[in-house]
């Protein structure tokens, strides 16, 4: 089975080869990269041109390992227990299973995306090496073991907030999304907005690659932002840009006060624009 | 071939080991590399790789083992070139049919011809056999030429791996001081204790069950604060001078400190040679906050890291030019923060071995005293949680 992008999302051949080899492999996919460069699109086209559904992990400050797996719901039991009208001796009616333990009891083989894991806790990743590794888990409160019969496709996103564990990684297919060439970025472009005007794409790709050399932005503005641009050009009609002239919707490339501060100091004379 | 480069990586500081090998291995076990340098580029720096500090480091380690190869690839070219020649010139052992195929094409047009399906075969997953020796099809294919031309494959996809590697793409992905960082992170990540703090808002499920269970089975739900990191430090360095040669190893350990979460609160603040009344929040030495607002805003479970390397003038210990002046010496500013920190350590840059110096042994006899190295941190963050001096 060789993975080769689907129609709405390019890839290179780094790209697909790094998720060939998770694929043969069985490992975790570990996708890093600057933000909007499509990692967790990258999940979404996997699971569609493989043909399995995919399940969605998003990873917050908060999340356990152990929320992965399955939850307990203790206080749930306790209540129901003071009225008598819910039959409480059955445990598994107040086990509920995590996104990773849904996609190793499915029966059909299934795409987890593990979105943003370094939003988590230091400890977050090293607690699912085991899990990972092995595809299986035990439920404490009834002694019963979740093995999966088909191992899902794994793929985590990280944004590199945190370092992730040396163990963590030596388990994983490591990949990084560079950030687009001038070519490969006319071809996606030519995807989401097939039917826009060639000269327009032009000056807008020019306006864009010279905003993202513009070393004193604090965010520089990435793919998706440049397809969102596109979106209100496309939508407003205009037929002509230029840098130093009043840019439109300069909102959806720069999203920092600072920044759009630089930028109107930079090409604009000091006038503010209006995002 | 694999091993050595593997070597080759670890020379670069890619750190790989015995589960990349085996990785490795059972990638090319699968045919994942397409039998060709561009895909093994591919799949290796997916597999080796596991942080994009690293990137760089794989490429240089690439271009520099496979460069060889790619001259390799352009002589098997230029030698199905020569054979392609040979063959015209061989006319008479060709049937027919083919000699009127060959007759169809100059020698000009079949070279242009084969130099083009070699630039193809970049494209084609399957090894080769295809494009040179398809039972008499293709003008090339004859008496065993197709042996050669699988090896084809090699040069076409060569050139782009190789090409990629020295562009060296990621070089501003590079940090080497990663490595360091972190081992003095984690050195620093033994600092941690924990402690119940803040709003109850985690179930106490063996309370409640307790609780419970006295009120006769009505249900009485108990919580607790979380478990949170209760750390508080203050790290005082000292900046410029003698301390020059270690601008770069103190450095890292601000980093560490500053990337570690662990902390509840972290305070930086610098001072040069010696502590008098007031420490600064910059290293440029401006922002100056006197330290009895230091003392005012914290308190005794304060841990005190100092970093320096405690050489001055000995007059310096005993000056008084702090601000505002009233009289009190540097040696009684030092010994203040000793007391009022019952936590606390001192990070020396300088080798014990230069330790019997005149104020590095004053400074010495009012705070615990480590290299900054690894083992003298770790030494260091032990006498911090230890807490109070022996």
């Amino acid at each position: 089975m060789r993975f080769k992008g689907t129609d709405s999302y390019l890839t290179s051949e780094s790209l697909r080869s790094a998720v060939d080899c998770a694929l043969a492999l069985q490992r975790p996919l570990l996708i890093k990269g600057e933000p909007g460069t499509g990692k967790t699109l990258l999940a979404e086209a996997v699971s569609q041109a493989l043909g399995h559904e995919l399940l969605t992990w998003h990873v917050k400050s908060t999340s356990k390992a152990q929320d992965g797996l399955y939850v307990y719901d203790a206080v749930q039991r306790l209540h129901d227990s003071r009225f008598n009208d819910h039959d409480v001796r059955d445990i598994k009616k107040y086990l509920r299973l995590g996104p990773l333990g849904e996609a190793f009891a499915a029966k059909s083989r299934k795409v987890l995306l593990i979105d943003e894991i370094d939003k988590a806790d230091l400890e977050f990743p090293n607690d699912l090496l085991h899990e990972l590794d092995r595809m299986r888990f035990r439920i404490v409160e009834t002694d019963e073991e979740i093995v999966a019969k088909e191992r899902p496709v794994v793929i985590i996103t990280s944004n590199n907030e945190k370092d992730l564990p040396d163990a963590f990684l030596r388990r994983c297919v490591f990949h990084f999304i560079e950030f687009p060439d001038q070519a490969l970025m006319r071809r996606i472009v030519e995807v989401h907005h097939p039917k826009l005007d060639e000269a327009l794409v032009d000056q807008a790709m020019t306006v864009f690659y010279e905003l993202r050399s513009f070393t004193r932005l604090r965010k520089r503005p990435s793919t998706s932002e440049l397809v969102d641009w596109l979106a209100a050009l496309k939508a407003s009609g205009l037929k002509s840009l230029k840098l130093d002239e009043q840019l439109p919707f300069i909102g959806a490339l720069l999203k920092r006060e600072q920044d759009l501060q630089a930028f109107s100091e930079a090409f604009q004379g000091g006038r503010r624009s209006k995002a | 071939m694999i091993v050595p480069f593997l070597y080759e990586l670890r020379a670069h500081r890619v750190p790989v080991g015995t589960q990349e090998t085996l990785a490795l291995a059972e990638a090319l076990e699968h045919g994942l590399h397409d039998s060709s340098l561009d895909g093994f580029y591919d799949v290796a720096r997916a597999l080796l790789c596991h942080s994009e500090a690293h990137l760089d480091a794989f490429d240089q380690a690439f271009a520099k083992h496979f460069k060889g190869v790619e001259s390799l690839g352009n002589e098997l070219h230029q030698q199905l070139l020569d054979w392609l020649k040979e063959a015209q010139g061989r006319r008479p052992t060709l049937t027919p049919e083919e000699r009127a195929l060959l007759d169809q094409l100059d020698k000009e047009t079949l070279e242009k011809l084969f130099a083009q399906r070699l630039k193809e075969q970049k494209e084609r997953h399957d090894g080769g056999s295809k494009w040179v020796g398809t039972g008499g099809k293709s003008p090339f294919g004859h008496s065993g030429a197709a042996r050669d031309g699988i090896r084809v494959g090699g040069p076409g996809g060569n050139r782009r791996a190789l090409r990629v590697a020295s562009e060296r793409h990621f070089q501003n992905y590079r940090d080497d001081l990663v490595l360091d960082v972190r081992q003095l992170g984690l050195a620093l990540r033994k600092l941690r204790a924990f402690a119940r703090e803040g709003r109850p808002d985690e179930l106490d499920l063996d309370g409640t069950i307790d609780a419970t269970a006295r009120n006769l089975g009505e249900l009485e739900v108990k919580t607790r604060a979380p478990r949170k990191s209760n750390t508080k430090l203050i790290l005082l360095m000292d900046v410029g001078g003698s301390m020059d040669p270690y601008a770069d190893l103190v450095s890292r350990l601000f980093t560490a400190a500053k990337k570690a979460t662990h902390f509840k609160e972290l305070r930086t603040y610098y001072f040069h040679n010696c502590i008098y009344g007031q420490v600064y929040t910059s290293a440029q030495l401006r922002d100056p906050i006197p330290l009895g607002r230091l003392f005012a805003e914290t308190n005794r479970t304060y841990k005190l890291l100092v970093v320096g390397d405690a050489l001055m003038a000995p007059w310096e210990l005993m000056d008084s030019t702090g601000w505002p002046s009233d009289g009190t010496e540097g040696i009684v500013w030092l010994m203040r923060l000793a007391e009022l920190y019952p936590h606390c350590a001192w990070l020396n840059p300088e080798s014990p071995r230069g330790w019997w110096q005149t104020t590095i042994e004053v400074v010495r006899r009012v705070f615990p005293m480590y290299p900054l190295t690894l083992e003298g941190l770790s030494l260091a963050v032990e006498q911090l949680t230890r807490g109070g001096r022996a």
